[in-house]
């Protein structure tokens, strides 16, 4: 029967380990070989299923030291919303003072997850 | 003159490491300059995630990861001056700054730590041909436009360097709505992190060029295309080989240098491949006492092991101050087959510590390796390694038993399993 292979460089982390998925015809996985942690594992499961993407951008910040805020979601989100997300940033304003931590936006785009402020200001 | 104990020049990651590191070491009378308005470096302007997993355990953005160490630096009673810069430093230790405040000030210092950064080469650094049209950035100036000031560099661009903050660069640049058409790197393979890869170019399927370089820059008061070009083994361009693109915007990713302005005044020795300080296993450079580390010394691919040998560097500075810090006999490390450079350059084997940290890169891309430290013919340490890349540092502790009565000249290489 056809097994295919897929190796992925896993971006869990910075040691970035070549992981290989073993799959058979009906995309079952057989077997996943190359991780150094067990994160590398989900981590493939997760890019064959539904690939999750962290994502961080900037709003605009009045009164600030500078005129952007750095922001990042509280957890990833599915690779193919990212671009929703930056748009749900377009034209967001925040102002000074601001807590690393605090709420930007909270259940962005419905997806469960908030977009926080990624240092105080 | 105002003396103090210790002076750290450069408030960034490893500046604010060697700071804390130095007073929870027993230094209590240490003065930290900073030239930004603010501490914490370039970090600030990197804001994407992923620093912080050697350190916290987490995946943190560059600004998240400087506000952690600056939290626990208030905790110090570090003296603090940003908006401060070092215009003079001595081989006798006597740093001049100014900063809108207090003017020019000299500062005559028990020990010093070099935490200076590093700067980017920039298109005169690689000579490259055609017009001078605006249009043409290194990557960490439009990323500090992007992210700190807001203002959007370009809309259709062309990334020539494929180290980190150029891939990061691509990414950021299409999540805000760039068309990126490519990225090209001169060597056979890329300078930048697998995950940078993985994540910044291929999640956003950008074509990445290996063995090609830009031959041709267009446009007279704006960019408005370029030309790459096939290079051959020699890294010359190929020709019939060309492609043109037509981009707005070219951002330069093609390497980061030790910024070693301060220590040419003083006179410090330079080594010929990192072009930072030259340092013994205690960071210290050759004037004792003036120790260097970060990216002022070599350049690092992660901030967690600047902030490391920032620590490093602060703890040595404490001790050189309690008068310590002995040294007996200097032996040298060099580079051999496949290395190409290693740091300390300078140890002592008799008066070491329990261990020390040798780092180095290797010269290319090699998979079932081990790297050697010799001392002659004599083997003192050897490690196996699955899989290195140039892109990534390596290190090797080495115990002072391990060393045993080796002194003299010492070669790390990389060898074949």
């Amino acid at each position: 029967m056809g097994e295919t292979t897929k190796t992925y460089t896993c971006i869990v982390c910075p040691r970035g380990c070549d992981v290989t998925a073993t799959l058979n015809d009906k995309g079952d996985i057989l077997s996943i070989e190359g991780n150094f942690c067990p994160r590398g594992e989900e981590y493939v499961r997760n890019e064959l299923t539904h690939p999750m993407r962290q994502l961080t951008s900037t709003v605009i910040i009045k009164g600030g030291l500078y005129d952007r805020l750095p922001v990042i979601l509280s957890s990833p989100i599915p690779k193919d919303r990212m671009m929703d997300v930056m748009k749900a940033l377009d034209g967001v304003e925040v102002s000074s003072p601001i807590s690393r931590g605090d709420v930007v936006i909270s259940d962005v785009c419905g997806l469960g997850v908030d977009v926080v402020a990624s240092r105080s200001m | 003159m105002i003396k103090r104990e210790l002076v750290v020049i450069g408030g960034g990651s490893a500046g604010i490491a060697a700071a804390i590191a130095a007073y929870n070491n027993g230094c209590k009378d240490i003065l930290l300059l900073e030239k930004d308005a603010e501490l914490g470096g370039i970090l600030l302007q990197c804001i994407h995630n992923g620093f912080g997993l050697h350190r916290f355990g987490e995946e943190l953005s560059g600004p998240a990861y400087a506000e952690k160490w600056k939290d626990s630096l208030a905790q110090t009673s570090v003296d603090v001056r940003t908006s401060t810069t070092v215009i003079h430093l001595t081989s006798d230790k006597h740093i001049t700054y100014v900063n809108p405040n207090e003017g020019y000030v000299t500062v005559e210092a028990g020990a010093i730590v070099l935490a200076v950064g590093c700067r980017e080469r920039s298109r005169g650094a690689i000579a490259t041909p055609g017009y001078r049209p605006s249009g043409v950035w290194t990557a960490g100036t439009a990323q500090k436009y992007i992210n700190m000031q807001g203002y959007m560099v370009g809309k259709r661009v062309f990334i020539l360097g494929s180290g980190d903050i150029g891939l990061i660069m691509a990414r950021r640049m299409v999540l805000e709505g760039a068309k990126v058409l490519g990225v090209a790197e001169i060597m056979p393979y890329s300078n930048g992190l697998p995950r940078n890869i993985k994540q910044c170019l291929d999640d956003f399927d950008i074509p990445l060029y290996l063995s090609h370089t830009v031959t041709d820059i267009r446009g007279k008061a704006r960019l408005n295309g370029i030309t790459i070009s096939k290079v051959d083994e020699k890294l010359t361009p190929i020709p019939g080989t060309e492609m043109d693109f037509d981009v707005d915007t070219l951002l330069l990713s093609v390497g980061l240098i030790p910024d070693t302005a301060l220590l040419n005044e003083a006179g410090i020795k330079l080594h010929n491949k990192t072009k930072g300080a030259t340092v013994n296993e205690h960071m210290e450079t050759s004037i004792p006492g003036v120790f260097a580390c970060g990216n002022g010394l070599h350049v690092h691919d992660l901030v967690d092991f600047v902030s490391m040998e920032g620590e490093e560097a602060g703890a040595a500075a404490a001790k050189y101050l309690r008068g310590e810090l002995i040294r007996k006999e200097d032996s040298v490390i060099e580079a051999g087959n496949g290395i190409s450079y290693v740091l300390p350059s300078y140890i002592d084997t008799e008066a070491m510590e329990e261990s020390m940290e040798i780092k180095c890169r290797v010269t290319g891309n090699a998979r079932n390796v081990k790297l050697t430290l010799k001392n002659g013919d004599k083997l003192i340490k050897e490690i196996k390694k699955l899989r290195v890349a140039p892109s990534e540092m390596e290190k090797i502790e080495v115990k002072k038993a391990e060393f045993g009565a080796a002194k003299g000249r010492f070669v790390l290489a990389l060898e074949e399993l």
